[in-house]
């Protein structure tokens, strides 16, 4: 799923507070699992920048809401009342909700409270990690299952580098080297010859190299 | 032993001498005085002096112009390319440009990560990886194309190496990665620093049994350490580096002094017994920011005069 974190409170404050009304605007589905970006958080954000508003003597007026997501047109009929009303909007979400908010209310501004960190997994409740980038030309097939292009720094596709240590990247002891990680995996899958193949040098046109991505389903 | 190229690195090995190899690092300026005066120093006790490509991700004068100011001396440079700044258009834009020059050698590296440099905010390339640029190199060479496919008029005539790390982790795919290297294309190797002989000799024990030595040429990778200071932070800072505690209590046991002549004295120690070890071609000697010792370890290790090849 797609992981944010809320960005720091004054870089929030210092985008909005020149508005007269403002709604804070949840997304219940990626960015609520990390506890950052759903309805629940939205409704703490927008008491935070009432708090704010009245230290400052600023006269504003903030709602918030949410839906389920941010990026998908249905989940948008039940809060149609309230972003038409909105001077401004404040979203939660990842940086795809807070475009699709923006491409849908053309004249409404609409800033982002979150920095969308990374794709990654709920290793366990409250800590997230990095495990894919989308490049577009999936080698898990051949890696024992462990990206090199999201979880390597260097993003090798031929075997750890020189800084691994003890099972860690040389850029931190709090990162696991992902070259080690493949290589235990090929080890219990009996798969070791497997590491002396060499991986062919990658298409990045598939990447965000490419420009940007689209898919369409030609049945729909 | 076919000769490929006008490497002077290569004639050596291939002409079966022990083969003497050092480095010099670019200065943080565009007054190139600085590593044309280290070149001069080492130039008649080594066969050839790697430049290197803004090591620790730190900011220099390019490696490249650097090996064009060496040639222009009359010495051999190594063109030392990291994968990390550049993409595959500028990597092979470079090795032509470095050939139109007559540089006739180069090393493929990954490069240190951005975060231990002067721009840890920098964006990192890695189109390729290390083995990737080894299999570019070779194939601009062999098959006189680009990597899109475009004949190459005239191909880059480079002798190629890689480097190799015997004490990073994990210990066991460490001669299985030499093998890749050398299918990618790797006709030479120059090695981390030794400290630690028997696991170097482990290594190297590995390497033979599968035949990689008769397949590329190891180089040892040399530095002496200037102080026990050195030897600490290098055992406890540096990722991939393996010091032994004996080596450090050797140099702690000697006054501060006399620590530095001690450290040389270790380096040619340890090339003694590296000229022993079979599948061993010759030495790298990197000493960092101490090239005027470079002549001393050399002599001291029986390693000079260096041999004359056409």
């Amino acid at each position: 799923m797609i992981i944010g974190e809320q960005k720091p409170f004054e870089e929030i404050w210092e985008m909005v507070k020149g508005h007269k009304q403002l709604t804070v605007f949840g997304c219940n589905t990626c960015v609520a699992v990390c506890h950052q970006g759903g309805n629940k958080e939205a409704e703490i954000m927008a008491s935070l920048l009432r708090m704010r508003a009245t230290q400052e003597g600023l006269e504003i007026d903030i709602k918030n809401g949410g839906i389920e997501r941010q990026c998908e047109h249905p989940f948008f009929e039940s809060a149609k009342a309230l972003l038409d009303q909105s001077e401004a909007v404040l979203s939660l979400a990842c940086g795809i909700g807070v475009q699709f908010v923006a491409e849908k209310y053309m004249n409404t501004p609409v800033y982002p409270a979150l920095n969308t960190t990374f794709l990654g997994d709920v290793k366990q409740d409250g800590f997230f990690t990095e495990k894919c980038q989308a490049c577009g030309d999936c080698v898990l097939g051949v890696t024992g299952g462990v990206c090199p292009v999201s979880r390597c720094c260097k993003r090798l596709f031929n075997g750890p580098c020189g800084g691994s240590s003890n099972g860690k990247c040389e850029i931190s002891k709090d990162i696991d080297c992902a070259w080690q990680l493949v290589v235990d995996r090929l080890q219990a899958l009996g798969k070791m010859d497997d590491y002396e193949k060499l991986v062919p040098i990658k298409d990045w046109s598939k990447d965000r190299a490419g420009g940007p991505r689209s898919f369409k389903l030609e049945d729909f | 032993m076919e000769i490929k190229t006008n490497s002077r690195l290569e004639k050596v090995l291939k002409n079966g001498h022990m083969a003497v190899s050092s480095e010099c690092g670019p200065p943080r300026s565009s007054d190139p005085s600085g590593i044309i005066k280290k070149g001069h120093l080492i130039k008649n006790h080594v066969d050839c002096i790697n430049i290197t490509d803004n090591q620790t991700s730190v900011t220099r004068l390019c490696s490249l112009a650097s090996c064009i100011h060496l040639k222009n001396e009359g010495l051999e440079p190594v063109l030392q390319m990291v994968v990390r700044d550049r993409n595959r258009i500028a990597l092979q834009s470079d090795i032509l440009g470095a050939a139109s020059f007559g540089i006739n050698s180069m090393l493929c590296l990954s490069g240190d990560h951005q975060s231990f440099g002067d721009h840890p905010s920098a964006q990192n390339v890695f189109d390729l990886d290390s083995m990737q640029l080894l299999q570019t190199v070779r194939y601009m060479r062999d098959e006189g194309k680009f990597l899109g496919g475009d004949e190459i008029k005239v191909p880059p005539n480079l002798f190629v190496g890689a480097a190799a790390n015997p004490f990073a982790d994990p210990f066991h795919i460490r001669v299985p990665r030499l093998a890749k290297k050398i299918a990618a294309g790797a006709e030479f190797i120059q090695t981390q620093c030794v400290y630690n002989l028997e696991k170097f000799e482990l290594w190297m024990k590995g390497v033979v049994e599968r035949g990689l030595h008769e397949k590329v040429f190891i180089m040892a990778g040399i530095t002496p350490m200037r102080s026990v200071g050195m030897a600490k932070y290098m055992a406890r800072a540096v990722p991939g580096m393996d010091v032994p505690e004996d080596l450090v209590k050797r140099l702690s046991g000697v006054p501060k002094d006399k620590q530095a002549e001690e450290g040389i004295t270790i380096a040619v120690e340890a090339i003694e017994r590296l000229k022993e070890c079979t599948g061993v071609s010759g030495f790298h000697i990197m000493a960092i920011e101490w090239e005027e010792k470079v002549p001393e370890i050399v002599e001291r290790s029986g390693l000079y005069p260096r041999p004359v090849v056409d």
